[in-house]
């Protein structure tokens, strides 16, 4: 287990408060003015030498990233964007960081806009976390009567205003290019890419997005040092992760752990186990619902990286761990996933705003036992036409899970559905006509 | 997607009081010049509180004006995101979290609930006009689940008693307590705390 002493969030549970004077007891925005004064070179490189990888979900190298901005500040400004708008079922830890350790993230957005010469950071957050962002823009109201933030911020010499933008609801708005077009006063569908964000982004201007927990760490990295960070971990998955245990657990909860911990210690030790002992666990979602499942079999030796869960064909994702135990029924719950991701389609392309509804009702009706014996193969048929045909990852995202399924638990689904596939009279065959058409609850 | 459509019953004007023009001005700041768009989803959000919890269209065509966009583009992105009701729902406004985490840990027991306390169905009003209820996807507090929002505040770590207690406080004006319901500190394991002991104040 991972030492406390090494934990980047002493705060997680608040057990201490978040306010601005207990922030800097716990060594928040102590030296910020040394960790600038070394230089922007510097602080990407030790970013780099940390291997920090984004937390948001697809892991894309931080440093990496921030070396895309373009060197010199041309005509057009630039910009950070702090995405907060975590809405992956099964994920809840940027909620935390914002309402428990805010003062982190606000040293970050000011490091990060020195790094990559933003003088404005809008941090984007999901409507619903209404109440935790109104404790980040107390915290932000704190930091400017202290003169962390607005000119000559915290004495670094760099001038940054940040400015919280609230979504409404939209799963797709996590999407950065959608996430761009929302704070510009647009619905939030997808942006093509390229042009990619950090050479035009928001308002036509470079721009780098960044998840929430992926800024909050970056002042503890550059204090540390990077070779810290890369310390912990293994070889390019380096460093802590926030990892949200819920489902059929005896004690869900956050906690902060090292990257690679063994999936098996994780339940056992701070979730306090599989409700009915861990020969009644039936699946585990790695990384959120858009992460395929893994059977009980390979959660023995499962270690939590993003390499390794690929290796596994899932993925590390946002690191919301849901636990499925065999009381459940595992078409049922996939099935409920599918909703969601049938309701939270952008509805742009139309491989996954039509497949996204195609999948759910397929499942519904094998969740029950109507559907046919070929419909198993045709689902997956579905699935491939709407993974890599859209312009964002959601046609990814939406169509691994339902993949995951049909992986581990085709035997299951083929026992229960095995109507004949021959067109029979009393048979409603709803394949064939535009069903939502029928079902107006659906549409 | 998830298919919106206005209300039938339309009020004729829509206008911010001044309490709201005050917020929206203070919005239009955070954006800069010529990029007022970007207030947009504020601005439907204030406009929301201010009409009871909805957004009528004549609010949409009044904040197109202020913003000097056109009326279509307020229009698409009112219709677009969740959160913002197009029709009148109740003073309460209740949603429960059904998405997996939350199913798994008995969610449908508090959509009984609802059903039980409120209405039948979801987005009718309750008897006393003064509550509706619905079924949300995903509210990222999956830790916590099942969990409901109940306008602002999110209240988790529920079974169904929990949520006819709550309901019966909510039906009876009162606000009650958010957070969770067994007594755990936010989002430690409950009894199984093994990390950053020296700071517990248990």
């Amino acid at each position: 287990m991972l030492r406390d002493h090494d934990r980047i969030f002493k705060n997680l549970y608040n057990d201490m408060g978040s306010d601005v004077v207990s922030a800097q007891s716990r060594g928040d925005w102590v030296n910020t003015k040394e960790i600038t004064d070394k230089g922007r070179d510097w602080i990407i490189n030790e970013i780099k030498n940390s291997q920090l990888r984004g937390r948001g979900g697809a892991g894309f190298p931080t440093g990496l990233k921030w070396s895309f901005a373009p060197k010199e500040v041309g005509s057009r400004p630039h910009y950070l964007v702090i995405n907060g708008d975590e809405s992956e079922p099964g994920t809840c830890k940027d909620r935390d960081i914002l309402r428990f350790e805010p003062h982190k993230l606000i040293e970050g957005c000011l490091i990060a806009s020195y790094a990559v010469q933003a003088h404005v950071c809008y941090i984007y957050i999901r409507g619903e976390y209404f109440v935790d962002g109104q404790k980040l823009q107390a915290a932000i109201d704190e930091a400017y009567e202290k003169k962390l933030l607005g000119k000559n911020a915290a004495d670094t010499g760099w001038d940054l205003d940040i400015y919280i933008h609230y979504g409404a609801g939209a799963y797709i708005c996590g999407e950065e290019t959608a996430l761009l077009e929302s704070i510009e006063g647009k619905k939030g569908q997808p942006r093509l890419k390229p042009p990619f964000p950090a050479l035009i982004g928001l308002y036509g201007c470079p721009t780098i997005i960044n998840n929430v927990e992926t800024i909050a760490v970056v002042p503890t990295i550059l204090r540390r040092g990077g070779k810290w960070f890369a310390s912990l971990g293994r070889e390019k998955n380096t460093g802590t992760k926030i990892f949200c245990i819920s489902g059929n657990v005896n004690t869900p909860c956050n906690v902060e752990e090292e990257m690679n911990i063994p999936l098996k210690e994780l339940i056992e030790v701070h979730a306090g186990g599989v409700i009915g002992g861990w020969d009644n666990l039936q699946a585990v979602i790695p990384g959120g619902s858009s992460m395929p499942l893994i059977p009980k079999e390979k959660c023995e030796t499962l270690t939590m990286d993003f390499d390794s869960l690929i290796a596994e064909k899932s993925g590390l994702g946002t690191a919301g761990v849901v636990v499925i135990n065999k009381d459940q029924d595992i078409i049922k719950c996939m099935a409920r996933i599918a909703r969601f991701y049938k309701h939270e389609s952008c509805g742009q392309c139309t491989p996954c705003r039509e497949g996204s509804g195609w999948m759910w009702r397929m499942l519904e009706r094998m969740a029950k036992g109507d559907a046919t014996k070929d419909e198993v193969d045709m689902l997956g048929d579905v699935t491939n036409q709407i993974a890599g045909h859209t312009i964002c990852a959601f046609g990814e995202g939406s169509s691994w899970p339902v993949q995951g399924l049909l992986r581990h638990f085709k035997k299951e689904i083929e026992k229960r559905n095995n109507l004949d596939p021959i067109v029979q009279k009393k048979n409603n065959i709803p394949y064939l006509v535009d069903q939502h058409l029928l079902d107006k609850k659906n549409a | 997607m998830s298919l919106r459509r206005p209300a039938k019953n339309q009020p004729e004007n829509f206008e911010f009081n001044s309490s709201s023009l005050v917020a929206a001005n203070k919005i239009l700041l955070k954006y800069p010049e010529g990029k007022q768009q970007s207030a947009v989803m504020a601005l439907l959000y204030i406009a929301q509180r201010q009409n009871d919890n909805w957004i009528p269209l004549a609010a949409m065509k009044y904040i197109a004006k202020f913003l000097d966009m056109p009326y279509i583009k307020v229009y698409e992105v009112a219709t677009f995101y969740t959160m913002y009701n197009l029709s009148p729902v109740g003073k309460h406004f209740i949603q429960v979290c059904t998405t997996t985490p939350c199913m798994i840990r008995g969610a449908s027991k508090l959509v009984e609930a609802c059903k039980e306390k409120i209405s039948e169905n979801e987005c009718e009003l309750s008897s006393d006009k003064s509550c509706s209820w619905m079924e949300v996807e995903c509210l990222g507090a999956c830790v916590n689940a099942p969990m409901m929002q109940i306008n602002d505040e999110y209240y988790e770590d529920l079974d169904k008693e929990k949520t006819l207690k709550i309901l019966d406080k909510i039906l009876k004006g009162e606000v009650p307590e958010p957070g969770s319901y067994r007594g755990r500190m936010n989002n430690e394991p409950e009894n199984n705390r093994k990390t950053l002991m020296d700071h517990k104040n248990a």
